[in-house]
């Protein structure tokens, strides 16, 4: 087999709502993209894991907070230890955050207003499992729709991650209050990412644009990587 | 033993809900000059030892209730 499908998993939390749009635009992408059900202990051998946006268990207490002890956030956790590729988009990027699995913390937007419409996006880094596909300082145009994705760290953690270059997405422009401008942030290893932004809902030029297809298209190749060596 | 916990945003941390607050009561005729929004959790204990609930609620913040990033919390114990 010359090119095999990678295996991604697509987190289902009750109250996610991004969830099929993942799957689909995974799919798309040439992926075999399956749900995990939120109860599982388990991954079932999966190339990667996808943390679609949403609002899980309805966002109670502050969002991602509850989400991050479902069972099979700990499969994820013990996933991502062992370098496996788990991205968060929206509701997964708080998700990740609150599991300490990816730093900083995603508060209610500086305006208080929900903001949904496209933004343009800088890319800081190529160099990862999730943006291999962009080039540096490429702008991209993919959707937001959050309440609260203003991204926050405090000086110390901030200066870590800039030394560490864990930046891998800034928006072109304010839109919700995040400290300059964050919109995508990796681990220290690099293989966990989460950003705010919508790349499922980008991926057919239909829809206004295709940039987002360039972020899952870049999971997609490393997932294929990982199908590859383990064969 | 009830419990109650005030989570606060954190001294320093932008809080717009609360400048949000402030501003209408400023319009309302109000002298504030600045107000802050938390969360107020009241929790019934089954544990009748005080150190031992509240160490227990400081173990439950920790873990859930606040987010140690942004917010800041205090622990109240009544009988």
């Amino acid at each position: 087999m010359s090119n095999p499908q990678p295996r991604i998993g697509v987190l289902r939390f009750p109250g996610a709502c991004d969830d099929r749009d993942a799957l689909w635009a995974l799919a798309a992408l040439d992926a075999e993209a399956v749900f995990v059900w939120h109860t599982e202990t388990e991954l079932p051998g999966l190339d990667a894991v996808v943390l679609p946006g949403g609002f899980s268990y309805g966002d109670y207490l502050r969002c991602g907070a509850i989400a991050r002890f479902a069972p099979a956030m700990e499969a994820v956790a013990a996933f991502a230890g062992d370098g496996g590729l788990v991205l968060g988009i929206c509701n997964g990027f708080q998700i990740l955050c609150e599991a300490g699995l990816l730093p900083g913390v995603l508060r209610r937007n500086e305006s208080l207003s929900f903001v949904c419409r496209d933004v343009p996006l800088l890319v800081e880094r190529t160099d990862t499992p999730f943006t291999s596909r962009c080039t540096e300082g490429e702008r991209l145009t993919v959707p937001v729709k959050h309440g609260e994705g203003c991204w926050f760290a405090d000086d110390a953690l901030y200066d870590e991650l800039e030394r560490n270059r864990q930046i891998v997405l800034r928006y072109a422009e304010p839109v919700n209050g995040s400290l300059n401008d964050v919109a995508g942030v990796v681990n220290e290893q690099g293989n966990v990412m989460g950003l705010m932004p919508h790349p499922e809902h980008a991926v057919d030029p239909l829809l206004g644009s295709a940039d987002g297809a360039l972020i899952l298209s870049s999971l997609v190749e490393a997932a294929r990587e990982h199908t590859l060596a383990s064969i | 033993m009830r419990a109650t916990v005030l989570v606060r945003p954190k001294h320093g941390i932008l809080d717009p809900q609360g400048q949000a607050v402030s501003g209408s009561l400023q319009q309302l005729g109000f002298p504030v000059s600045d107000a802050r929004v938390g969360r107020v959790i009241d929790l019934d204990l089954s544990d009748s030892d005080r150190d031992q609930a509240r160490a227990q609620v400081e173990r439950m913040c920790e873990q859930l209730l606040a987010n140690p990033l942004i917010e800041s919390y205090e622990i109240e114990l009544a009988e």
